[in-house]
């Protein structure tokens, strides 16, 4: 009973220290004063005055528009090599994995560093695409991650017995294959996402001047203060997700599927 | 590092009471990497725009760091770039940050393993629920979430007023590199998390039955049957957390004021008033310490596959 006890307390003390940060950032949306140490009362004023931002609100489309993007590529471009690697000898493919775990494995700010280094080598201006590029590199990873151990599991004599009845290779990747790795591939592209949207180190080396996303605007705005809106923009944006993810849990549980894996 | 996202695996391929003779056969079948589906050529050649993708933007810009940071302005080989962190200042930084980061990733690992063994127990069939759970924060923009510790640590911040209602001398937090090493901590906890809680979940309970029939004690099954097996689990999450933690200047910035200069700060700075080559320099002294750290911890890693190359 005791051990019992301690163990939900214990879980209860880590989630509290995960989640405080965010608890105080929601009660902030809400604080009339505009600095970020004192409380000045409720008041709505910040939601309202969000929608009037125009450069956050470019910051936000600009940010959700490369995540989307680059989910999508690399989600896409994961996908088929994780296909092709699964098919592979053990030499290629462990050389070919090993290069998937650098942009892992090393730092951030190497890597977005080597990245500005190759746009300016080739006279790219560094804007939209260049940050495009460089998330969708970051992102590819996480997507032949979560694909890779579903295709383990497939059994490939179902790809061979629709080749066998006349299937061709692109019939039966998407009719036999696809719905079995489908989870993995979602679960990639959801992460991909994640990580994009939450990514300032590297966005930061390769974004021009025109451009921003959510976090490099914050970032210029570290040291003269927070703009209230931005408190307000992210409880919204983690209201929804938090909103989305109860809804698809419950319809999930309902049908005792395990199709959501994120 | 796979293991980091392998954790559904398990879930959807062990169906119940399946007899062990047919589980094995299934594992093994897992491994043998003869069954592949298409033997034909034409899905290597999927591959084809993954591979010329990594070669071009990891690869290749990887080697201008290392072109960059061995040449001067004028083009000339020069080791002066990499030898520019014997500057007092700049070695600083770096013991600094590798102090910082050990630090941090020790007491990741304090926190996360009990964490991963109440959860093993405790959620046996909620797997997706607890990364959701350890996922969920970074949907709330990270420097957001770092600043708000700002709001905790500060003078008169929440710590320091409960501390005051609760009659306790308050402490002086924000700007020390205790802060840091706590910005570090909550940052990076989630990646520590998640392999250990992967790899432990993964633990067939029959071993662990067994070790106890065999008259082991609950320290001696510990010792000897689960921290053995969670390794893998243990070495990924060290490398995610001590990673990260060693190069970051954000959270340095964010909760260390301008007093505290880390590696990854010098970094920064060289590169945003455009020396090019000392930054670059200065990254390839850091990667040769990710390498190290990576080449020390492979030893004790030998069953990941992929991640031998670093």
């Amino acid at each position: 009973m005791v051990k019992k006890f301690f163990e939900r307390f214990y879980i209860g003390i880590i989630l509290l220290f995960l989640y405080a940060p965010i608890f105080i950032l929601i009660i902030l949306s809400f604080n009339r004063s505009k600095s970020r140490a004192k409380w000045g009362g409720f008041t709505l004023h910040w939601y309202r005055e969000l929608f009037q931002n125009r450069d956050i609100m470019n910051a936000l489309y600009t940010t959700l528009l490369i995540a989307f993007l680059s989910a999508l590529i690399a989600t896409i471009i994961g996908t088929t090599a994780a296909l092709a690697m699964n098919s592979m000898k053990k030499t290629p493919r462990t050389i070919l994995m090993g290069i998937t775990n650098i942009p892992m494995l090393n730092a951030d700010i190497v890597t977005g560093i080597s990245l500005m280094l190759i746009f300016v080598a080739l006279r790219f201006s560094l804007g939209f695409t260049s940050v495009l590029i460089a998330h969708i590199t970051f992102n590819i990873p996480y997507v032949i991650l979560s694909v890779m151990p579903k295709l383990r599991q497939l059994n490939p004599h179902t790809y061979e017995a629709a080749l066998d009845l006349g299937a061709s290779p692109a019939v039966a990747f998407f009719k036999v294959i696809l719905p079995d790795i489908f989870s993995g591939v979602i679960s990639g592209f959801f992460l991909a996402f994640t990580m994009s949207l939450d990514d300032f180190v590297i966005t930061h080396f390769t974004k021009g001047p025109e451009i921003n996303t959510l976090s490099t605007k914050i970032y210029t705005e570290v040291r003269k203060g927070i703009k209230p809106e931005m408190y307000a923009l992210s409880t919204l944006l983690f209201v929804t997700v938090l909103l989305l993810l109860i809804i698809i849990n419950r319809k999930s549980a309902m049908k005792k599927a395990p199709v959501t894996k994120i | 590092m796979n293991i980091l996202f392998n954790a559904n695996k398990n879930n959807t391929n062990r169906p119940g009471n399946v007899p062990a003779a047919y589980r094995k056969h299934k594992s093994t079948k897992e491994h043998d990497h003869g069954l592949k589906i298409g033997k034909s050529n034409h899905m290597k050649l999927l591959s084809f725009p993954y591979i010329l993708w990594m070669a071009g933007f990891i690869i290749i810009p990887l080697l201008m760091i290392l072109y960059y940071g061995v040449h001067d302005k004028y083009n000339q080989i020069t080791f002066e770039n990499i030898a520019f962190i014997t500057d007092p200042i700049n070695q600083k930084s770096l013991l600094l940050a590798l102090e910082l980061s050990v630090v941090s990733t020790v007491i990741c690992l304090l926190l996360a393993y009990p964490l991963a063994m109440i959860l093993r127990k405790s959620h046996k069939n909620s797997n997706s629920f607890i990364i959701l759970i350890m996922i969920l924060p970074m949907w709330m923009n990270f420097l957001l979430r770092t600043i708000a510790w700002q709001n905790i640590l500060e003078k008169t911040g929440i710590l320091n007023s409960i501390l005051t209602f609760l009659h306790l001398p308050t402490m002086n937090i924000i700007n020390t590199p205790t802060a840091i090493i706590l910005g570090m901590v909550y940052n990076f906890l989630p990646f520590m998390i998640l392999p250990i809680y992967n790899v432990l979940a993964k633990l067939d309970q029959d071993v662990i039955n067994a070790a106890r029939d065999l008259g082991a004690n609950s320290f001696q099954t510990f010792g000897k049957i689960i921290l053995p097996l969670s390794i893998p689990g243990v070495i990924s999450g060290i490398t995610m957390v001590f990673v990260p933690a060693l190069t970051t200047f954000v959270i340095s910035t964010i909760l260390g004021g301008s007093k505290i200069v880390l590696i990854g700060n010098v970094i920064e700075q060289q590169f945003r008033l455009g020396n090019w080559h000392t930054g670059s320099g200065l990254s390839l002294v850091l990667m040769i310490f990710i390498l190290l750290s990576m080449a020390i911890l492979s030893k004790y890693d030998k069953e990941s596959e992929g991640s031998k190359i670093w």
